[in-house]
């Protein structure tokens, strides 16, 4: 039996840079411009038919790895079908954190993905709405970034009385 | 012109012993009612729900140590409501504001008036009858008088400059339009059965225990029952001020003694309501199988005055017994039930409630037909 | 449309709904546009309960994180330390060397604090229907198996009880005593709730054919537990991915058809009774032996031989002042919250700090869908919709 993260490498030769397990479980890197056909694909096609987004997420890898590879957009799919799981975990650099938006895909990842902006600054183009969702909208900074200043001030809010 | 009030004075001895029976017929609902009830009920609510819940209830107000059974509850809910800022929300229609609560409490308090609490009795000559004003069109004044008290809701929902509190205000006037049309309809079969819109009529009429209204009518019994929880605004029908949706709805905007007020005509009106059902289903003052004749006979040793008053007393208690029973009832009912939404109450009532009331006249038209 | 309608200038009125609110608790903020009671639109905001989880996490040890996971989802925050122990231990390598006892008494405990959200859960949508006296039948039960937990950690709400390599403490003494006599109450008090609501017209009425979903649209959005199943999908993580023992059980998953509220809502009563099962089935098997790993580098050595042991002692010192040292890697571990499907996913870089420690929260994906859920419906078919997706405010903000 061949693993999963190496069938879905043949299925998709041009999108997956790499692929592998790690603590038993499967995990493919996908290519940053291939990030909404590769999930597309994952979806619809009949030997992965993973149908859940069950969670998106980012990693700021700084000073851990170079400059343009930064951050780590992951997520985690799984199939009701075939009941398996895989991590898709796509590179971006410090300076240009943005790939596309897979809300086309699955509308359940807007919220995830405004949370990846609100927290990491990770643009995601094409997103319906993206602006913040845990913090409010005059929060300055990105605050899950290592680089960011704990002991800042932020500014104050509200109504003036 | 001096002439007149000159012999109208003079009339006064003559009418005294009436003035006197007015003023302390008066006096004994507004103590029933404002004295005895309203703070009361309060207290019976908390108790009561506590121990359909398990729980110990309103137990922590003391008086050097006393609680009495929580009691002092009512007296801490009283000065607390009367220290308590009497706020009025900015852009607030203040004069409707005021009036508000005043238009929802009183009609709650003179509705009262037409409710017989005893029969007829001969005191020392003088005939009393145990009702404030024996109307002959009766049970109409209350409903007459209650569709006034909406006006108080309605007001309170538009005056506070609050979307919620207009929402409750809009649920208050369709539900109350819609429920009133059909209460009245419900009790159509009572007079038709009755022959009578007067009260103390009806009372009189229900000496036989097997002609109380709820054998007689016991399909208007049931529609009754359901239209006057509605219009008394509690759950299942507390959408005007369903607090999960609404806040407080209508009320939302009120604090201090003006909200007091709103909750007292709550409780009042749970009273009156309690009261009509009674006097018109229930059997008003009577007790089954017991005429008013065989009492007087019974309570003979006393001298045929102060058996009437003994009667008088015994009538009244059993009264105010049914009336105790009925809101211990409607309180069962309120803490058992979740609530309806909007539309389904508005369902209910057009669409049920209405055409059965419909169909209770003419069921009651044609047995009464058949029978004579 | 007749000719004074077309001439009748109206305008939708917006209503802002929380996020102080009875029936938002504070956590949420409904935008809504209303066309009389008719909602047109609903724009969802979370964010009032924000505390920066993943922020506090980096900064600590990975043993330190364990309150914070407390505070996740609170109506059962054993099994937010569950789910992470698990996740770390994973990382670790040392799944396979966790003792049986301790695997046993995690299980018991999740199952207790499933049935205590699913009490409180239910219990609180009631009163958020009027039915004040059902809603404290429930909230009794509830109090009743918090009861059991605080005799475990002596905590009702926050339970900081496990522990990388295990757990904190053992079972009280006759703790299956305990049990046997709290469900014997909570299944009357179960029965009365059921007789009370299950059939009542109004409840009825209130909850079917309100808040339902499609199975495509569920699972587009993301949904999972109780809400996923009530649409009839048959997703239990606890069947799907085995964690802890539940391979070895014998309990059902119940799944409803059409997803509405009283789909949802029986769902979350069966699941109580299965749990109820679950836990008693646990407490028959209970093996005896130790409930820490036998790994001091893992899990702090006993205090006794902290103090006699120099070995110990500076292992105790290591793992307080450093941390756990858990080899670089990631890791996500599914597990079924009382929500849905609770997962961490951590990222470690080597050393005793996380670098990255992030939870994915169930209600979080299912909240997203509310707008949808209720647009054409009233202002009143917010509450048990709301109600019944439970949003947990400590859980979707983080």
């Amino acid at each position: 039996m061949v693993e999963l993260s190496e069938r879905i490498k043949r299925l998709l030769p041009d999108a997956v840079l790499s692929a592998g397990s790690s603590l038993g479980q499967q995990y493919v890197v996908v290519r940053r411009e291939a990030v909404v056909e590769a999930m597309r694909k994952l979806r619809d096609d009949e030997t992965m038919l993973f149908n859940f987004m069950m969670d998106l997420t980012a990693v700021d890898y700084l000073g851990k790895r170079a400059h343009d590879a930064r951050y780590e957009i992951v997520y985690h799919l799984y199939s009701l079908k075939h009941h398996h799981r895989i991590r898709v975990k796509v590179s971006v650099g410090a300076d240009d954190p943005s790939l596309d938006s897979i809300v086309p895909v699955w509308k359940g990842a807007d919220w995830f993905e405004r949370e990846a902006w609100d927290l990491y600054g990770i643009t995601f183009k094409g997103h319906p709405n993206l602006k913040r969702i845990l913090l409010y909208e005059e929060f300055v900074g990105h605050p899950l970034r290592k680089d960011y200043p704990i002991k800042k001030r932020q500014p104050l809010i509200g109504p003036e009385n | 012109m001096g002439n007149v009030i000159m012999a109208d004075l003079a009339r006064i001895p003559e009418l005294l012993p009436s003035i006197i029976e007015m003023v302390a017929k008066v006096v004994f609902i507004f103590t029933m009612n404002m004295g005895v009830f309203a703070p009361l009920l309060g207290w019976v609510e908390r108790k009561q729900s506590a121990l359909m819940q398990d729980r110990i209830g309103a137990n922590r107000a003391d008086i050097l140590g006393i609680t009495a059974f929580g009691l002092l509850h009512t007296l801490t809910d009283a000065i607390k409501l009367l220290t308590k800022e009497d706020f009025i929300p900015r852009g607030a229609d203040k004069p409707l504001h005021y009036l508000a609560p005043f238009i929802a409490v009183v009609p709650a308090l003179i509705a009262f008036a037409v409710i017989p609490f005893g029969g007829q009795y001969v005191l020392w000559g003088h005939k009393t009858n145990l009702v404030i004003a024996d109307l002959d069109v009766g049970i109409l004044f209350v409903f007459a008088v209650a569709s006034i008290s909406t006006y108080g809701s309605v007001i309170a929902g538009w005056a506070s400059n609050n979307n919620w509190s207009l929402l409750g205000g809009i649920r208050v006037g369709a539900q109350m339009l819609s429920y009133e049309v059909a209460m009245g309809l419900t009790l159509v079969g009572v007079f038709m059965v009755y022959g009578s819109l007067r009260m103390t009529d009806i009372g009189v009429a229900q000496e036989n225990f097997f002609h109380w209204g709820i054998f007689l009518q016991p399909l208007g019994f049931i529609l009754f029952i359901t239209c006057a929880l509605a219009e008394n605004k509690r759950t299942p029908f507390d959408i005007p001020e369903a607090e999960a949706e609404l806040v407080a709805g209508y009320f939302t905007e009120y604090s201090g003694l003006k909200f007091a007020m709103f909750w007292m005509a709550e409780f009042l009106e749970m009273v009156t309501i309690s009261g009509v059902l009674v006097a018109l289903f229930f059997g008003g003052w009577q007790i089954p199988f017991v005429t008013h004749e065989g009492l007087v006979k019974f309570f003979g040793f006393l001298g045929s005055n102060f058996a009437q008053v003994a009667v008088m007393v015994v009538h009244v208690t059993v009264f105010w017994v049914k009336v105790l029973g009925w809101i211990f009832l409607l309180m069962l009912i309120r803490w058992t039930l979740p609530r309806f939404r909007y539309d389904q109450v508005m369902e209910l009532g057009w669409k049920i409630i209405l055409p059965l009331a419909l169909v209770n006249i003419f069921i009651t038209g044609a047995v009464m037909l058949m029978v004579m | 449309m007749s000719e004074y309608q077309m001439d009748l200038h109206t305008e939708p009125m917006i209503l802002n709904m929380g996020p102080s609110h009875p029936a938002t608790h504070g956590t949420v903020r409904f935008l809504l546009k209303l066309d009389g009671e008719k909602i047109l639109n609903c724009d969802t905001e979370i964010g009032y309960l924000h505390r920066a989880f993943e922020k506090h996490c980096e900064a600590g040890t990975w043993t330190q994180v364990f309150p914070y996971t407390d505070r996740l989802n609170y109506n059962s925050a054993v099994q937010n330390n569950v789910a992470y122990a698990l996740a770390v231990e994973k990382l670790l390598g040392v799944e396979e060397k966790i003792p049986a006892r301790a695997t046993y008494i995690r299980t018991i405990v999740c199952e207790l604090a499933r049935m205590a959200d699913h009490f409180t859960n239910l219990g609180a949508a009631t009163l958020e229907l009027g039915a004040l006296t059902a809603f404290l039948y429930f909230v009794e039960a509830r109090e009743l198996t918090w009861d059991l937990l605080e005799s475990i950690y002596g905590a009702r709400l926050t339970s900081n009880y496990v522990r990388v390599g295990g757990l904190s403490s053992d079972l009280p003494e006759g703790f299956a005593e305990h049990v046997r006599k709290v469900f014997i109450k909570n299944r009357e008090f179960w029965r009365e709730f059921d007789k009370l609501l299950t059939k009542n017209r109004i409840f009825l009425d209130r909850m079917r054919d309100v808040g339902g979903i499609s199975q495509e649209d569920a699972i587009a959005w993301g949904f999972t537990g109780p809400c996923l199943r009530s649409v009839g999908v048959e997703f239990d993580v606890r069947k799907t991915d085995p964690y802890l023992i539940y391979d070895q059980l014998d309990f059902d998953v119940p799944v409803g058809t059409t997803g509405d509220n009283f789909d949802k809502y029986l769902v979350r009563m069966e699941e109580i009774d299965q749990s109820m099962k679950i836990v008693e089935q646990c407490l028959g098997k209970l093996p005896k032996g130790p409930i820490n790993i036998n790994d001091a580098a893992v899990r702090n050595p006993s205090k006794a031989d902290v103090k006699t042991n120099i070995q110990s002692m500076i292992h105790h010192f290591k793992n307080t002042i450093e941390g756990i040292n858990v080899p670089a890697g990631e890791i996500y571990v599914p597990t079924e919250g009382s929500n849905g499907e609770m997962g961490f996913y951590l990222v470690s870089v080597g050393g005793g700090k996380p670098w990255k420690c992030r939870v994915r929260p169930p209600c979080f994906a299912i909240t997203q869908a509310m707008g949808d859920i209720v647009k054409g419906a009233f202002i009143a078919d917010i509450i048990p919709t709301f109600d019944m997706i439970n949003l947990i405010g400590g859980e979707c903000d983080r």
